[in-house]
């Protein structure tokens, strides 16, 4: 296995692992972590792949010719930014809904005709 | 001059009065700020339209940066006509939701209710205006964070549920999206999306731009709620806000399906997307599916909000089909119905939101004898019907023509005896309705309260467009058939 794909596992091992945490769990806020991860993973995709072999950060000095690729970092710093704003909203309405239903398990809100 | 700067003030106009919205507090100033705004916006849509029309598509370059290094906004044939429908829509439906609200969201939450309704008019016309595809991602997040919030505002303790549910299918969807995304840039190290089709490689040489296709056409359906991938659609309209269901039933769903346009023609193109791809095979069968399901299901529905949200999966599906026959009728038919399904779903949906206003109940057994009772709202709610089923000489009827005679170009007997056999579904589910409320005598103990004109006018413009675009076809085909030639790669 080349270093190069090791990075790749890991992102599919991470984006797995939310999505299966955003299935199987009936908690909300569990749901939203598993959310989390499965965002986590990609933004490491997107991280790894601008990072050229042998190059540094890019800043410029004297005496370096190789940087990474800058672009993918700040795209990603947006998505990281929705991503905070996305968990926000999840949050606030796991909240509202534990207010008006009194639960945060599916099943329970499920007995009282919050879900069909 | 102005016009040159028109592309960029489309999105920045109602983004910027957002926050003002909050500034303002007062509900009644808000209330009448927002539909200057909303005005501000249309007519900022019309300029470039008619602009876009007569001169050819114009291109902004956001802060001087030139296109395939910066963000570059760009007003064609097909966005364009998208743009009129989204500020249109809001422009029609902000003052008929600023007297809806009054009896469903509390005074004191009106001025950041519409705040947040504004940021996803905002977010809708971006991913609409902008021709860089990671700019896309955000604007859809914008739009979607502001509709999960604006679903959560409904009266009902469920809307909480129903926007969690939407939150979740959509995040996946949009997350697909960044995954797909980023494996272009893998591929093309550019995101412009014009820069992204010279630089595509052909599908037999790499399997990073087959899986990117994957991921950007599942994550887009998941926002189209193509089925089935729709469940998230049901509960969110349902319990919404009434201007926030016509609205998003109206705009939200349509932008979806131009991003599939873009994704589909513009970025990948059709040799890609139906020599290397089959989308000819893999999409009717989901369309017809959606189609027929989701009709049925909608004829056994008691809540009516419920059943127009059934009725909107079941005309998603013959968006799809449009689309998936990849010829330049079929995407005529496709648009066509974008723009038909936009002014005659609003249209029901506010009828609904009138029901609601007068009653406070929108179920199958509160429509008894409303015929009579509110007889404006319902002749209106009959029309918008007819629309679905397709009489000739409503706007639905066009959709219907085009979209059949796309399938016979093809020879798919089928697919065409499909789409006619359907339209008795639709009749079913309309019937319903319309007999509980003609042909029964209403419920003495419910009392119907004035439906103010404020709301009235903007339900009848919406239902007169629909019978005038009925007869007048030549404006949304003209712009139609543009815009597909467009997508095919033909002249404007």
């Amino acid at each position: 296995m080349s270093p190069g794909l090791f990075n790749d596992w890991i992102v599919i091992f991470l984006m797995m692992t939310g999505f299966y945490t955003l299935i199987t769990r009936g908690n909300l806020i569990k749901k939203l972590i598993g959310l989390g991860v499965f965002q986590v993973s990609v933004f490491m995709l997107y991280i790894s792949m601008g990072k050229v072999e042998g190059g540094t950060a890019p800043i410029l000095t004297e005496g370096v010719v190789h940087y990474s690729n800058p672009l993918p970092h700040v795209l990603i710093l947006t998505a990281i930014v929705v991503g905070i704003a996305t968990l926000a909203v999840g949050l606030a309405l796991t909240v509202r809904i534990q207010e008006a239903y009194g639960t945060i398990e599916e099943d329970e809100i499920r007995e009282l005709g919050g879900i069909e | 001059m102005i016009t040159d700067h028109l592309p960029v003030l489309q999105v920045v106009i109602p983004l910027l009065a957002a926050p003002l919205c909050v500034v303002l507090r007062g509900s009644f100033a808000v209330r009448q700020f927002v539909k200057v705004v909303s005005g501000l916006t249309f007519l900022c849509s019309l300029l470039i339209f008619t602009h876009v029309t007569r001169h050819g598509a114009m291109g902004y370059e956001l802060g001087g940066w030139q296109p395939p290094w910066g963000i570059e906004y760009r007003v064609d044939a097909l966005n364009a006509f998208l743009l009129l429908i989204i500020s249109g829509m809001a422009a029609v439906i902000l003052p008929y939701g600023t007297r809806s609200i009054l009896r469903e969201i509390p005074r004191e939450q009106h001025h950041l209710f519409l705040a947040i309704f504004l940021v996803c008019v905002a977010g809708l016309l971006g991913i609409a205006v902008t021709a860089d595809i990671f700019n896309v991602f955000v604007f859809l997040e914008i739009s979607a964070l502001s509709s999960y919030a604006l679903i959560g505002m409904g009266r009902s303790r469920r809307a909480l549920t129903a926007a969690y549910q939407y939150l979740i299918m959509g995040t996946i969807g949009s997350t697909f999206l960044l995954i797909g995304i980023g494996l272009l840039y893998m591929k093309t190290g550019t995101l412009n999306m014009a820069d992204l089709a010279l630089r595509m490689p052909p599908p037999h040489e790499s399997s990073t731009v087959i899986a990117a296709f994957a991921f950007l056409s599942v994550g887009v359906s998941i926002k189209l709620a193509v089925f089935p991938l729709h469940t998230w659609l049901p509960n969110a309209y349902t319990f919404a806000p009434s201007m926030v269901t016509a609205f998003l039933a109206a705009t939200a769903t349509k932008v979806s399906f131009y991003l599939l346009l873009r994704i589909v023609f513009t970025v990948f193109g059709v040799g890609f997307a139906f020599e290397a791809m089959h989308l000819q095979l893999l999409l009717p069968p989901l369309a017809l599916a959606g189609i027929f399901v989701a009709s049925t299901v909608a004829i056994f529905q008691t809540n009516i909000k419920r059943l127009l949200a059934f009725s909107s999966i079941a005309q998603i599906g013959y968006m799809v089909l449009g689309l998936s026959f990849g010829t330049a009728t079929g995407l005529t038919a496709g648009i066509v119905h974008l723009f038909n399904h936009a002014v005659m779903k609003s249209s029901l949906f506010l009828a609904i939101g009138c029901v609601s206003f007068a009653l406070g109940a929108v179920d199958l057994r509160a429509m008894r004898g409303l015929g009579r009772r509110m007889p404006f709202t319902m002749a209106a709610f009959l029309i918008g019907g007819l629309n679905l089923i397709g009489i000739p000489f409503t706007a639905g009827f066009v959709s219907k023509w085009y979209l059949i005679l796309a399938a016979l170009e093809q020879q798919r007997w089928f697919v065409a005896g499909f789409c006619l056999l359907s339209s008795l579904l639709a009749a079913v589910y309309i019937g319903r309705v319309v007999e509980a409320a003609y042909f029964h005598d209403p419920d003495p103990q419910l009392t119907a309260r004035p439906v103010p004109r404020g709301m009235l006018a903007p339900l009848w413009l919406l239902t007169g467009a629909s019978l005038f675009f009925g007869i007048f076809t030549s404006f949304p085909v003209g712009a139609a058939q543009r815009a597909a030639l467009l997508l095919l790669g033909g002249a404007p």
